[in-house]
């Protein structure tokens, strides 16, 4: 089994559902140009020599436009994935993103439907406040996203796979920091995310988290970056003698209840850790769904770990105090015992 | 739609001089942070902007303290036009809480109310609106200010570009709309993301007119917006200029360039707009070499002295995050 990086992984699932299905191509700005970067983020590297400029479309600078073509595109039958350079610029498509792909279906009666794929980088980067938020929740709330937040190599490739094949919108947001990219396209304070990759085709179905740590004393729910601070944390944590369970959702919509509630069922503690900020998170909705189902179970109020309600600071001392971390996330398991 | 060329420079020595100064000063700044980033001293990322002086220079020579600007990703040189000073502007690279902006922003965002400087916009195409918001408050107030918004050939793609000329159109708003044409957005050309040849020519879809000049040439920039701020300050009306120009850098930190063609490469770089316009300004006369040797000197102890004090400024307290959301 290869080992390869989260960017790697999420190329080699494009390339794959592009061999496998002639109706997938990608669009986006700067994906496919010679000599250039192949997405900000190197994803789309080295495929428009594979699959040609039509099917690695290189847009104008033109977010609202390229996610209209597509969600035009995949009403027409075909499997768009289209990406934006960072989830930051989703919002100059919020027209498209809100009124149209997600509400196209339900308003024609299910006579149509958008099978597309939006890709879009989240984190902070030491780039200030418009190239550093987690917009999950914004879509969270909408109904008729599907919205996946891989954090490994692993489940970027399969989990992209679904998405591809998925008949409805979906959005995957990735974590910059997790990508690998290599020299001159390293990104400070990367986190190894790499993963073996079976040989053999797979891919992981929504709704389906996945507990990357086993432990009994709480249950921290963490996506994207925050799995790995969630992981340091629960290091230092088992040196305060607790022992944290680590789930990752892998979808927030779907989002699996099912496995969520049998580890608070079980530890009888939650803490939610998102950078996405605090407020109006999609962390409160999960608390609230705690709080509905399980509540007998809880022996201590649902703490959550967020982003202040601030735009993102630049500066590094700034960032770090906003970016939650694994000693944040060490004392809010701590003022819950 | 117009061509301007260069013309015989009419105007006052003092003020190429000063012209040329500044282009200098950005050059300058920008080589050096240029290091500082590859040395790995300064956080996030950085758009450079030598090749372009020329067009912040020749815009901002024609503005008074109290007009504004917006700006863009691309902004260290419009801010030293405009006349943000460097010190506060290098601090702010460094994230210091002297910076421009207290650390908050960044290079991408750097700004300074008081020489009417809005905060960079990074997201492209942002800026245009509001800087017709700017311009429309002036008209109700009945200022004779003027908004200039910087933009690049990319942005001209954003629908938010086709939005702000028709509202600046309809309402004869004083701004004016400067596009940086360096042929590139990112690593796309832009012969692969437009059909018309010149953005100028967009224009005239909105009634606006427009002008083309050679964004290398501090002169033709300054005469062309000179014309296009007049009429603008005078109830005129907006207008579009599409200064054609290169920028001599990567995009951004992260760029091996190896998308653009070497010739075309060449041919630019050799058009160097500090070298034009220190010739021009020898060849009437208002500049002698010695007197250029002393204006490098002289700008490059002010750099080195904006390094001492970012390099020396306090970084924030990590809780100054919450501070600065609410007025
Ligand atoms: C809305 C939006 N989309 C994409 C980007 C990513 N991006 C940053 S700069 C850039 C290229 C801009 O090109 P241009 O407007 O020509 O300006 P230049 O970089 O040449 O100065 C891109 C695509 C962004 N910052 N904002
Ligand atoms: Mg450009």
């Amino acid at each position: 089994m290869p080992k390869l990086t989260y960017g790697e992984a999420l190329r080699q699932a494009i390339k794959e559902e592009m061999e496998r299905d002639e109706r997938v191509f990608c669009i986006g700005e700067d994906i496919g140009i010679e000599g250039g970067f192949g997405g900000a983020f190197t994803v789309t590297l080295g495929l428009s020599e594979i699959f040609g400029h039509e099917r690695i479309l290189d847009t104008p600078i033109s977010e609202a436009g390229l996610t209209g073509v597509a969600i035009g595109a995949a009403l027409m039958g075909m499997r768009p994935i289209a990406d934006v350079q960072y989830c930051d610029f989703l919002f100059c498509a919020m027209d498209q993103m809100i009124n149209e792909a997600p509400k196209i279906r339900y308003m024609s009666g299910g006579a149509f439907s958008v099978p597309m794929v939006m890709r879009a980088p989240v984190g902070a980067t030491a780039r200030g406040a418009q190239h550093a938020q987690s917009v999950e929740s914004y879509f969270a709330h909408c109904p008729g996203w599907k919205i996946a937040c891989p954090s490994n190599a692993y489940d970027a490739k399969g989990l992209l796979k679904t998405a591809v094949r998925d008949d409805n919108p979906v959005l995957v947001f990735e974590h910059k920091k997790l990508y690998g990219a290599k020299g001159i396209r390293k990104v400070e304070g990367a986190i190894d995310a790499s993963s073996e990759i079976p040989d053999e085709e797979y891919t992981i179905p929504f709704g389906q988290a996945r507990v990357v740590r086993e432990g009994k004393d709480v249950t921290i729910l963490a996506n994207l970056r925050m799995v790995y601070e969630a992981g340091f944390a629960a290091e230092a944590l088992a040196e305060d003698g607790v022992d944290a369970e680590i789930i990752d959702p892998r979808t927030l919509n779907p989002f699996d209840y099912e496995t969520l509630y049998r580890s608070v069922r079980k530890t009888g503690r939650l803490v939610i850790v998102h950078e996405d900020t605090l407020t109006g998170g999609w962390g409160a909705e999960v608390a609230a769904k705690v709080m509905e189902d399980v509540f007998d179970y809880l022996d201590a109020p649902v703490k959550r770990v967020c982003a202040p309600d601030t735009p993102a600071p630049f500066s590094p001392p700034m960032e770090e105090f906003y970016v939650p971390g694994k000693e944040r996330i060490r004392q809010g398991v701590l003022s819950q015992q | 739609m117009s061509r301007k060329t260069a013309q015989k420079p009419d105007m006052q020595p003092e003020l190429l001089v000063e012209m040329y100064r500044k282009m200098v000063r950005i050059r300058r700044f920008e080589d050096a942070i240029h290091l500082k980033f590859l040395d790995g001293a300064l956080p996030g990322t950085v758009h450079l902007y030598q090749g372009q002086e020329a067009v912040a220079v020749g815009v901002c020579a024609n503005l008074r303290t109290d007009d504004v600007i917006t700006s863009t990703h691309r902004p260290h040189g419009h801010a030293i036009a405009k006349g943000v000073p460097i010190k506060s502007l290098m601090a702010e690279l460094y994230g210091k809480s002297t910076g421009c902006c207290k650390g908050k922003g960044g290079s991408m965002h750097v700004g300074d109310a008081s020489v009417g400087m809005l905060p960079a916009i990074a997201i492209v195409g942002g800026g245009l609106t509001i800087a017709a918001g700017c311009a429309l408050a002036f008209k109700l107030k009945r200022k004779d200010n003027v908004a200039v918004s910087f933009l690049g050939d990319g942005a001209a793609n954003e629908g938010d570009f086709h939005e702000a000329l028709n509202m600046a159109a309809i309402w004869d708003l004083p701004v004016v709309y400067v596009c940086e044409n360096n042929l590139y957005g990112a690593s796309t050309r832009v012969n692969k993301v437009m059909k018309v040849k010149d953005v100028a020519e967009r224009a005239r879809a909105y009634g606006m007119p427009s002008a083309i000049a050679d964004g290398n040439d501090v002169l033709a920039v300054y005469e062309c917006v000179r014309e296009a701020i007049e009429r603008a300050r005078s109830g005129g009306g907006p207008t579009l200029i599409e200064c054609k120009t290169y920028r001599r850098c990567g995009h951004s930190r992260s760029d091996a360039n190896a998308y653009r063609d070497k010739t075309e490469q060449q041919e630019w770089l050799a058009r160097d707009p500090l070298v034009i316009a220190r010739d021009k300004l020898k060849a009437v006369g208002a500049l002698t070499d010695e007197d250029s040797d002393t204006i490098e000197a002289e700008i490059d102890a002010e750099i080195e002295e904006a390094f001492a004090f970012a390099e020396a400024s306090p970084l924030p307290a990590p809780e100054d995050c919450l501070k600065d959301l609410w007025a």
